[in-house]
């Protein structure tokens, strides 16, 4: 995307974003308590979460590449189960991928 | 307790919750340049957007090279949560006229926990308002930081910030797949990187993960199971 379109793509996405917000202080609270309504979108939030950590993690433009960073995933799960801080989590993926590519790792 | 321990309480918790959300505007900053955005583009995101899921997944889909509806689709799904908080919150804090849209920006995950995590309705406004304006003012600021630093820095490969931007969205995902009666989650987390990454060399950037959604509405509109899914 060019720096006008991507712009452009941010105002309308912040746009929609403070819409849902706004709408669920405005619409009336029974719209919104069948269940499955909250349940669906928990999971959708898992499901393009999840999608973004594969993404990010194997593939560049349309091809799927292993690389140093599966790696640094694998040592950010490690942090995670172990309770770490998410900017600390962040940073040993950073610092693994780093280090793994300065010894040569694509 | 009495009324104004409770009110002081939520303000303590507001504050640590402010301090350790607000901290992550680093790593957010820092990753929105390294996936291809100025700064400016940067602040405006945190700014305007203010709700990090809707954050990463954007700068996510741009740095992938997708187009501009489905970094624009992507970001407004996961911005649907705070749609949901909405009804919750409202009543609490019972705010009116300018209020009202001030209250809308600041309903993210963190207001939203802190808010009503409170029984006492003053306890409640005051957790919503420290936490909404703490997180607001510190992730803008640490947003700042963290996007003049990654600017500095040169090819973020170097430095494994691809590798961080994998990681923050493993960290945004984790709470909601670890812990008791989250197993539907997990399944639909399995599905949904089976599909992005079986489609990734099919269709353009950013639309698998846009595909991805649809496992979960099939799964939550399918599945029978009551457990709640945080």
């Amino acid at each position: 995307m060019s720096t006008v379109a991507t712009w452009i793509a941010l105002v309308v996405a912040s746009a929609v974003v403070f819409a849902l917000k706004l709408a669920g202080h405005l619409v009336p609270k029974h719209w919104l308590a069948e269940p499955r309504v909250a349940r669906t979108a928990a999971l959708v939030t898992v499901a393009l979460l999840s999608a973004l950590v594969a993404v990010q993690t194997a593939t560049r433009g349309n091809e799927l590449v292993l690389d140093a960073r599966l790696p640094a995933l694998v040592v950010a799960a490690i942090a995670l189960a172990l309770r770490a801080p998410f900017i600390v989590v962040v940073l040993l993926a950073a610092v693994t991928a780093a280090v793994l590519r300065a010894l040569g790792m694509p | 307790m009495t009324q104004d321990a409770e009110g002081r309480a939520a303000i303590r918790q507001a504050v640590s919750v402010s301090l350790a959300t607000g901290l992550y505007g680093v790593s957010f900053g820092a990753l929105a340049v390294a996936a291809g955005l100025t700064v400016p583009q940067a602040m405006a995101l945190s700014l305007l957007m203010f709700s990090g899921g809707s954050q990463f997944a954007f700068i996510g889909v741009v740095g992938a090279g997708g187009l501009a509806g489905a970094a624009i689709a992507t970001a407004g799904l996961l911005g649907v949560r705070n749609g949901l908080y909405g009804p919750q919150v409202a009543p609490l804090i019972d705010a009116r006229g300018w209020r009202r849209p001030l209250a809308a920006q600041l309903t993210i995950d963190e207001s939203t926990a802190v808010a009503t995590a409170h029984k006492a309705p003053h306890a409640a406004q005051l957790g919503f308002w420290w936490t909404g304006v703490g997180v607001f003012a510190l992730w803008n600021l640490f947003t700042l930081v963290g996007a003049v630093a990654g600017d500095r820095m040169g090819d973020p490969a170097r430095y494994g910030l691809d590798a961080a931007a994998a990681a923050a969205f493993l960290g945004l995902v984790w709470p909601r797949i670890t812990g008791p009666g989250s197993r539907l989650a997990q399944t639909v987390a399995a599905g949904a990187v089976v599909v992005a990454l079986a489609l990734t060399p099919l269709v353009p950037a950013g639309i698998p993960v846009l595909l991805a959604a649809v496992v979960a509405i099939v799964a939550g509109l399918v599945a029978r199971q009551r457990e709640p899914v945080a």
